[in-house]
């Protein structure tokens, strides 16, 4: 299906209704309203009519030009996009948990529970000391343990300079921690694609705060020193923070509390199977070492004989989310949980690992791999030696009803093909992916035309993406009517 | 497992492949005990069926849903149609990433487009982006903005009828931008509102703007307009928070009234109360703020074939491109969830939107005109809300109060003496086009019999 719909203001037509509703009662008239007139909205002039039946066709057309994980293979390095269990679904939606924030707190016992259960299971899988699940997303919840360890620090004297990064970061963790108040210094990996301790040391002042560590990192590689590195921290009084964005690669091979970790991350809507939505709504939460519970944020699930509270600690950094966090998001992580079990939770990273590396041992005959150091959940592939780029391969996987891999990310990868197949797809759908590749990259020889002019068969062609940025079209407006 | 398409005997293929005897060699980089499982101690797989009533009988422990509610406050209960649901939970729009692949993601961007359209419509701004966490976080994303475009100017003014927990995120963000300050306005315990002649004394020349709440946290509207001329003429900028969006087809647009920035929570556009989130953050601004501005923006393009398609852009505001220079650390946000927020305005529509925000307001108008013959309890602002009112009760304690309505099955409202002293004895409450004209009366009766 080629053809883009209409946008809906186009469609639009006065008088068309597309909703039914009790009308006011007849008793509640025009001189109840008690708003004066400066007050109130005259029109709402150009806002959409639509009869339902055309509000239906218009979003299922417009479902139809998207990829997405329902409709095929997603390996998109980083993302972690694997397949999102409906049953997740159904019981987010259980009429029952959608409570209002604000009910008294014996009213919605149920959903405190929930929220209690996830936390602690959360903290037996990473051994982490306490969760808060109230960040959004990843950043925010690696904004959320930037402010913890500044509090930390400035609750024992000084808040220090400087957030040690590594160059293979990514850039959420600059971001989030200068939003915390701190300068960050970027350290760079060895030739093996991760930090090693000597390094690490030159860049150890005492004005260090934290080194922000994603692990496995970017490239798909677990950084081994991780628990040296911990202790030179500690020995510095500085704290490790790990970006736990790739969590899907180790859980339930190794908790990061026993590797001296003191604050992480986790991404729901990665490791633990929540939908992306297309871009969120996602959730970050974040787990500290014991001795940080108390500065997590507002507020905090407890229980006691008497059933569970919401707590506010005043040696806490605040509020950083409205209410609890995203709550239906958590409802569908815990069912995750629960439908794994002890026995699959491990399982969830073998088959991660499996899976990438055998996209590894298929691929790297025909392309080319800077980082030759042991894969996990995802590999990092370059387009060193190609004569096409990254992003032609990219576009020309499009036509072959593949979404593609992360491109250009890690910096530190020319030309990096991130690709993270995820537990929860076929050896058979990773044997057309690398079919499909080994045929892009033998294209690439014989025709490279086909690639640098790819895709050919999706909804839209190359997109101008400088024209959009040149000549801003953010809403559309009356005048571009034809 | 039904999670895990690999067979063993794939498996045990791959690992011949790889040349490995054990699955657990591809972890030897990883330090620590692997002998034992760490997560012995969590329970056994639960069967999909288990699972579903396990959830059940948990939902079961909330009572909440016996309970006629007039709870609001920043979240609000609002009727979302069928389609809304039906169309918003397709594979194709929840199952997708970032649209990083413009081509193979027209769907969510086109629909985007159109949110952010619609939401510029509805605040009467330049431009909306594609969405923020939440109303609080928007609210903070609003005053560093602010204060990212104002350059020199480093003290930012906050009312104190703003939602107590928006005050409270924006002290969080801003706790560690040492260069930054925070003055509050306070409001008039009278008129529930700024007082805008009060507010030109306070302004000054280090004022990058003031960010108050329209209608405020006590349900009762500003005059922003005057408010976004006193700062206008102190060079700061107008920062308007809204946490019930219903309010935005009834009420003047912001932008009408020469607001800079508009951020709130849009959650009543049909998304569920689900007990505090995922809710919808949204950010709109006159067009002088575009480059600073947080977030994602989808924006209009050509193909090579001049075919008309949409792009996120801009992106060099964005982490991923300027990192700690970035306008704000946000990647993911609440993409589906603008996404349904389109889907209810588009369903609604411009007579659906009408109707709905006027009963909103008519039923609100309804308890403030019966319980005014009352003498044991009084609405304290009686004019200019929209749809939430502060009851003020005289007889009895506020926990008495609502202690009292909740044995009769009703939870009457938001104790206000939770946020503010001034407001011991005063509830919070929220009406919407749910509450039929009954549940009204049975609230105007309950209260009633407490004399």
């Amino acid at each position: 299906m080629n053809k883009l719909p209409e946008l809906i203001f186009n469609i639009s037509k006065e008088g068309k209704v597309g909703y039914s509703f009790s009308p006011v009662p007849a008793t509640f008239t025009d001189d109840m309203i008690a708003l004066d007139g400066e007050y109130r909205r005259n029109d709402m002039e150009d806002f959409p009519q639509l009869s339902e039946v055309e509000v239906v066709r218009h979003y299922t057309q417009l479902a139809q030009l998207n990829h997405s994980v329902d409709s095929g293979f997603y390996p998109l390095g980083s993302c972690t996009m694997k397949y999102n269990p409906k049953v997740n679904d159904t019981v987010a939606s259980l009429d029952e948990l959608s409570c209002h924030p604000y009910a008294p707190i014996s009213t919605v016992q149920g959903n405190l529970e929930i929220m209690k259960t996830l936390d602690e299971w959360l903290c037996k899988i990473t051994g982490m000391g306490g969760f808060t699940l109230a960040p959004a997303a990843g950043a925010h919840g690696e904004f959320t343990g930037m402010k913890i360890i500044r509090k930390h620090l400035s609750d024992k004297g000084d808040p220090r300079k400087i957030v040690l990064i590594p160059d293979s970061a990514h850039g959420t963790n600059p971001a989030s921690a200068h939003f915390s108040g701190y300068e960050i210094k970027e350290i760079p990996s060895n030739p093996d694609g991760i930090l090693d301790v000597e390094t690490l040391e030159k860049y150890l002042t005492p004005d260090v705060a934290a080194l922000m560590m994603t692990n496995p990192n970017t490239l798909g590689i677990f950084e081994k020193n991780i628990s040296k590195i911990a202790e030179k921290l500690h020995a510095n009084g500085s704290l490790l923070y790990m970006d736990g964005a790739n969590m899907n690669a180790f859980m339930g091979i190794v908790k990061p509390g026993d590797l001296g970790v003191d604050v992480l991350h986790l991404n729901l809507h990665k490791t633990f199977s929540t939908p992306h939505g297309g871009g969120g709504p996602g959730s970050g939460p974040v787990g500290v070492a014991a001795h940080l519970v108390q500065h997590l944020p507002v507020p905090v699930i407890t229980k006691t004989n008497d059933g569970y509270h919401a707590a506010y600690f005043n040696k806490g950094i605040g509020r950083v989310k409205n209410f609890y966090g995203n709550f239906l998001v958590m409802v569908r992580a815990l069912a995750y949980i629960m439908a794994l079990g002890k026995e699959n939770i491990r399982k969830v990273a073998e088959d991660a690992v499996l899976n990438a590396n055998y996209i590894r041992k298929n691929l790297e005959d025909v392309l080319n791999l800077q980082y030759s150091s042991k894969t996990l959940h995802e590999v990092v592939f370059s387009d060193k030696g190609l004569n096409v780029k990254t992003l032609d391969i990219a576009k020309r996987l499009l036509d072959f009803g593949i979404h593609p891999f992360t491109v250009y990310f890690p910096l530190i990868v020319h030309g990096a093909m991130m690709i993270e197949p995820t537990e929860t797809e076929s050896r058979e759908t990773l044997d057309e992916f690398i079919s499909v590749m080994r045929a892009i990259l033998k294209e690439a020889q014989e025709d490279p035309e086909k690639l640098t002019s790819a895709p050919h068969n999706t909804p839209v062609r190359r997109l101008d993406e400088v024209l959009a940025a040149r000549q801003l079209v953010l809403r559309w407006k009356k005048t571009e009517e034809k | 497992m039904k999670y895990f398409p690999l067979t063993d005997s794939d498996r045990e293929e791959i690992r011949k492949l790889l040349g490995i005897k054990e699955t657990s060699e591809l972890f030897s980089d990883i330090p620590g005990d692997k002998s034992y499982y760490p997560t012995d101690d969590l329970p056994s797989a639960v069967p999909e069926n288990e699972l579903i009533d396990g959830f059940k009988a948990i939902a079961r422990r909330n009572t909440f849903p016996g309970y006629k509610s007039f709870l609001g406050g920043g979240a609000y209960n609002h009727f979302t149609p069928e389609v809304v649901k039906y169309l918003s939970t397709k594979g194709e729009f929840l199952t997708p990433y970032t649209p990083y692949q413009p081509e193979v993601s027209q769907g969510s961007l086109q629909a985007m487009f159109e949110y952010q359209t619609m939401m510029t419509m509805l605040t009467g701004m330049d431009v909306s982006n594609a969405s923020l966490y939440d109303g609080g976080t928007a609210a903070a994303e609003g005053v560093l903005l602010a204060l990212r475009k104002a350059r020199k100017k480093n003290t930012i003014l906050i009312a104190k009828n703003l939602h107590p927990e928006y005050i409270e995120i924006i002290e969080t963000y801003m706790r560690d931008l040492v260069e930054y300050k925070s003055k509050y306005v306070d409001f008039d315990p009278k008129t529930g509102t700024i007082n805008p002649d009060e507010l030109e004394k306070i302004v000054c020349d280090d004022c990058a703007g003031f960010i108050f709440q329209s209608p405020n946290f006590l349900g009762v509207a500003e005059n922003s307009k005057r408010i976004s001329e006193i700062l206008h003429a102190k060079n700061a900028f107008s920062i308007q928070t809204i946490t019930e969006a219903m309010s935005l087809p009834f009420m003047t647009a912001p932008g009408e009234n020469g607001v800079d920035i508009v951020v709130g929570e849009a959650q009543s556009f049909g998304l569920p109360l689900g007990y505090g989130g995922p809710y919808l953050g949204f950010m709109a601004v006159k067009e002088d703020f575009i480059r600073q501005m947080p977030g994602r923006l989808v924006g209009e393009t050509r193909d090579i074939d001049g075919k008309r398609g949409y792009v996120l852009t801009l992106s060099t505001r964005e982490q991923h491109i300027k990192r700690e220079k970035a306008t704000s650390n946000i990647c993911s946000n609440e993409a589906w969830c603008a996404l349904r927020a389109g889907m209810y305005l588009a369903t609604m529509g411009k007579a659906g939107l009408r109707q709905i925000s006027k009963t909103n307001h008519l039923n609100a108008a309804y308890f403030v005109k019966e319980v005014s013959t009352f003498k044991h309890v009084g609405v304290k602002y009686i004019r200019n809300f929209f749809n939430e009112v502060v009851l003020e009760v005289k007889n009895m304690s506020i926990d008495e109060f609502t202690g009292k309505l909740e044995k009769k099955g009703i939870l009457a409202g938001i104790p206000l003496k939770w946020f503010f002293k001034e407001l011991e004895s005063a509830v919070l409450i929220n009406f919407t086009e749910l509450h039929k004209k009954e549940d009204i009366d049975c609230l105007i009766r309950a209260i009633g019999e407490l004399q």
